[in-house]
């Protein structure tokens, strides 16, 4: 089973009452399961086959205040599309869970992996797990169900996986039985927002800058909250399916000098290069963040303070910025440490390319060379899959 | 769950800041009546908001949503789904919202609900312009009306919404007025029992953006209707009556000079709005059944 | 009184939502107030029907019942001055009317 097919058989297991969902590249496929599943009766849900992404979120607020459990997918333009009703579903607080197959923005158009898309919607106020195979898929979306809908978080919240690499790649899924999912994820019961002709309320009125700001705060609180949530979510699900998840996941840390901090199927490769490198003594390992937001700065801290020369891989450019997303948070939550740790960015696998083993060493090789005094750290995140000839890649004949 | 702060004779706050004489104050009145407490509406942001509320304070007793300005069908459209799944059925969905949200940003959203015949009621009150943003032309802006950013006037035609509406063969299309109230409940009233979309456009004078004086909202409406300029019309499965009907109208420079934003107009563009009138309406003629 | 009468259940929501039903006194606007001669007129409704703020009352044919005006929400915008079929309601200024 393929990411985009784990994707869809979560959704069937959490019971959704409500589809909308507009096909994109390389998400369609999550789309079209639906719809057979729906046609087939094999889900009890109404497939509202919309005409865009926007409407695709628009379908899934309206229908999730009438307290049913609303779902769609999407990637990339599609959901930058999206973007502006992302924030009312967050800010009325409707725990609308959506997969997210991870592919670049135009422009360039490109079909294919890279995070700039969910990582533009980092402040809209969902929550965001990135899965690194068709498993995680799965069970970060049942988990992410059940986050979501806790009275004490009540967000919304996306689960993105790399598009092709996790999306279209084949890998054995365990499915849990419909009972046993069903324990750990009861119905849908709307307990805040919702719109009822007997028990009348008004949703999303405007508001005054005198309580603008404690909404916010309430948004925040809640981001707080899903901490704990989170726990004892991941401690339930261990203990029904026996697999068991964290904010992040350390590999090979405990005696690490060097660490890369990874995200989503860039991963897998990760651990495979440690395991190359540790056989040629080199005391490296991963750290891949599994929970993006709420961003756990602590337990990243906990597990790398020990750990002289860090890593952080973006797979999105951070235009504008010093470096990528995930290195800023990565270095913020690191800042304070004595000794404070060197923390190197990178920036790699944009647009599709392949964050291949060799490409993972290459960064591990610079990080170890900045460990051994060998280079000096510089500012910013490092390109590392850049061509030589960038800049001349497009060449031209022009008169004199 | 309302906190009844005030009395009121029908679902509608009697105390709405809108303006003198607002057309749209009048029907959200009659509409709300016709359709009654099992109700669901959906507002995008524009003069309609006024109803959703501010703060904790809101202004119908019915529940709701406001939207966003180009989402309102959507909205409405996983409302429906939602109900439908829950196997509610005595419950109206109303989309309500104003020209620039439903000829112009909403179109798309709408077109789809009408495409998958989501079982929703629509209602487009059209004041012709932005108003709530301060009376920029949309795309239901009639031509040579001024506005603040057609500040010579409007050169080109506007919008048919009926027909693109009636184009994607929906089971219920009408055009309402303000001046003709009872014509106007009928048709909320038939459209809620419409078995897929249906949609109703309404045509709400608006004093501030059109120039007149409040006091004659209903006189302008009326006159509209009366001098062709707004024909009410149902389409019904296709079928179309005229429900309204016009046989001696007035010309068309009574209904214009009533207005500031007309104020500029040549006697030749009169005249080619009058010809398109007539045009228009022999059209509407030759259509009905 | 029982301790759930004095000491009501409350819960908090989260997010932006209106629950109480609320009105704006409008009444305050109002520059001309319109006048009913109640003699003249034959209580066929068509001013309560168009109201924009629905705050008419009439008894429809009820000679006997004056039409009465909420003018706590009233705006004074003439629309009922405008339709009456009889003329009879005459707007003044607001300023001198007691």
């Amino acid at each position: 089973m393929d990411g985009n097919a784990a994707a869809a058989e979560a959704m069937r297991l959490a019971r959704v009452q409500v589809i909308s969902a507009y096909p994109i590249t390389p998400q369609s496929p999550i789309a079209e399961k639906l719809a057979d599943f729906v046609a087939e009766g094999s889900l009890k849900a109404k497939y509202v086959r919309v005409e865009s992404e926007h409407t695709a979120m628009s379908v899934a607020i309206g229908a999730q205040l009438t307290g049913v459990r609303a779902c769609t997918a999407t990637s990339s333009v599609g959901l930058a599309l999206m973007h502006e009703v992302l924030g009312v579903a967050s800010g009325c607080r409707l725990p609308i869970v959506m997969a997210v197959v991870n592919r670049s923005l135009a422009s360039p158009w490109s079909l294919w992996c890279d995070h700039q898309d969910s990582m533009a919607e980092r402040d809209s106020g969902w929550l965001q797990f990135y899965a690194e195979d068709p498993q995680e898929v799965l069970d970060y979306l049942l988990i992410a169900y059940r986050v979501a809908e806790d009275p004490r978080v009540l967000l919304p919240a996306m689960v993105c996986m790399d598009g092709f690499f996790v999306s279209h790649t084949p890998a054995v899924v365990l499915v849990p039985e419909q009972e046993t999912v069903d324990s750990f994820l009861p119905p849908y019961n709307p307990a805040n927002l919702y719109l009822d002709p007997d028990d009348p309320m008004f949703v999303n009125d405007l508001t005054p800058p005198s309580d603008y700001t404690e909404m916010r705060y309430q948004h925040k609180v809640a981001f707080e909250e899903a901490f704990k949530v989170i726990t004892e979510v991941q401690e339930e699900f261990f203990r029904l399916f026996r697999r068991r998840y964290s904010f992040i996941e350390t590999y090979k840390c405990d005696d690490a000098d060097v660490v890369l901090v990874t995200l989503g199927s860039m991963s897998g490769t990760a651990k495979y290069v440690v395991n190359e490198l540790r056989a040629k003594g080199y005391k490296v390992g991963v750290l891949k963040i599994v929970v993006f937001r709420p961003f756990p700065a602590d337990q990243i801290r906990n597990a790398l303070k020990h750990v002289p020369v860090i890593g952080v891989m973006d797979r999105s450019a951070g235009l504008g910025a010093e470096g990528g997303p995930v290195w800023i948070e990565v270095s913020r939550a690191l800042s304070g440490l004595e000794p404070m740790p060197k923390v190197a960015g990178f920036v790699g696998g944009l647009g599709g390319r392949d964050l291949a083993p060799h490409v993972i060493e290459k960064a591990f090789r610079n990080l170890i060379d900045i460990k051994e005094g060998k280079i000096e750290m510089r500012q910013g995140s490092k390109w590392i899959d850049v061509r030589e000839d960038a800049m001349k890649i497009r060449e031209v004949k022009v008169n004199v | 769950m309302y906190e009844m702060m005030t009395q009121a004779k029908g679902l509608v706050s009697h105390g709405i800041s809108t303006c003198h004489g607002c057309g749209l104050e009048l029907a959200v009145r009659h509409i709300l009546s016709v359709l009654g407490p099992r109700t669901i509406i959906v507002i995008p942001p524009g003069c309609a908001a006024l109803f959703s509320g501010f703060g904790k304070e809101t202004a119908v007793k019915i529940a709701g949503i406001q939207g966003n300005l180009e989402n309102t069908a959507a909205i409405a459209a996983g409302i429906r789904a939602g109900l439908e799944m829950k196997g509610i059925e005595d419950v109206t969905v109303l989309a309500l919202a104003g020209d620039g949200a439903t000829v112009d940003i909403g179109l798309q959203a709408l077109s789809g609900v009408f495409e998958r015949g989501d079982r929703i009621l629509y209602v487009c009150y059209d004041n012709e312009a932005y108003m709530n943003t301060g009376i920029q032309a949309s795309g239901s802006t009639p031509l040579m009306a001024w506005t603040t950013t057609t500040p010579g006037k409007k050169p080109v035609w506007r919008k048919d919404m009926l027909k693109i509406a009636a184009a994607h063969r929906i089971p219920y299309v009408a055009s309402a007025s303000v001046g003709y109230i009872d014509d106007l409940r009928k048709k909320i009233a038939k459209a809620k029992e419409a078995k897929g979309p249906a949609y109703i456009h309404l045509q709400t004078p608006c004093p501030t953006g059109w120039g007149f004086d409040p006091s004659r909202t209903i006189e302008l409406a009326r006159l509209a209707v009366q001098t062709r300029s707004w024909p009410l019309v149902e389409i019904v499965d296709g079928r179309v009556e005229i429900t309204v009907k016009v046989d001696k109208p007035r010309p068309v420079s009574e209904y214009l000079s009533m207005q500031r934003r007309f104020a500029h107009l040549t006697q030749e563009e009169i005249d080619l709005i009058q010809q398109n009138v007539n045009k228009d309406y022999q059209e509407l003629e030759r259509m009905k059944t | 009184m029982r301790p759930s009468e004095s000491f009501p259940k409350v819960k908090y929501l989260y997010g932006p939502v209106a629950t109480i039903f609320a009105s704006t006194k409008t009444g305050s606007w109002r520059i001309l107030r319109p006048v009913i001669q109640q003699e003249k007129c034959t209580r066929c409704g068509t001013c309560a029907k168009h109201c924009p703020l629905d705050v008419i009352e009439v008894d429809r044919g009820n000679k006997e019942k004056e039409v009465v005006i909420d003018f706590e929400y009233c705006k004074g915008c003439g629309i009922c001055a405008n339709v009456c079929p009889r003329k009879c309601i005459e707007m003044v200024p607001e300023r001198g009317v007691k």
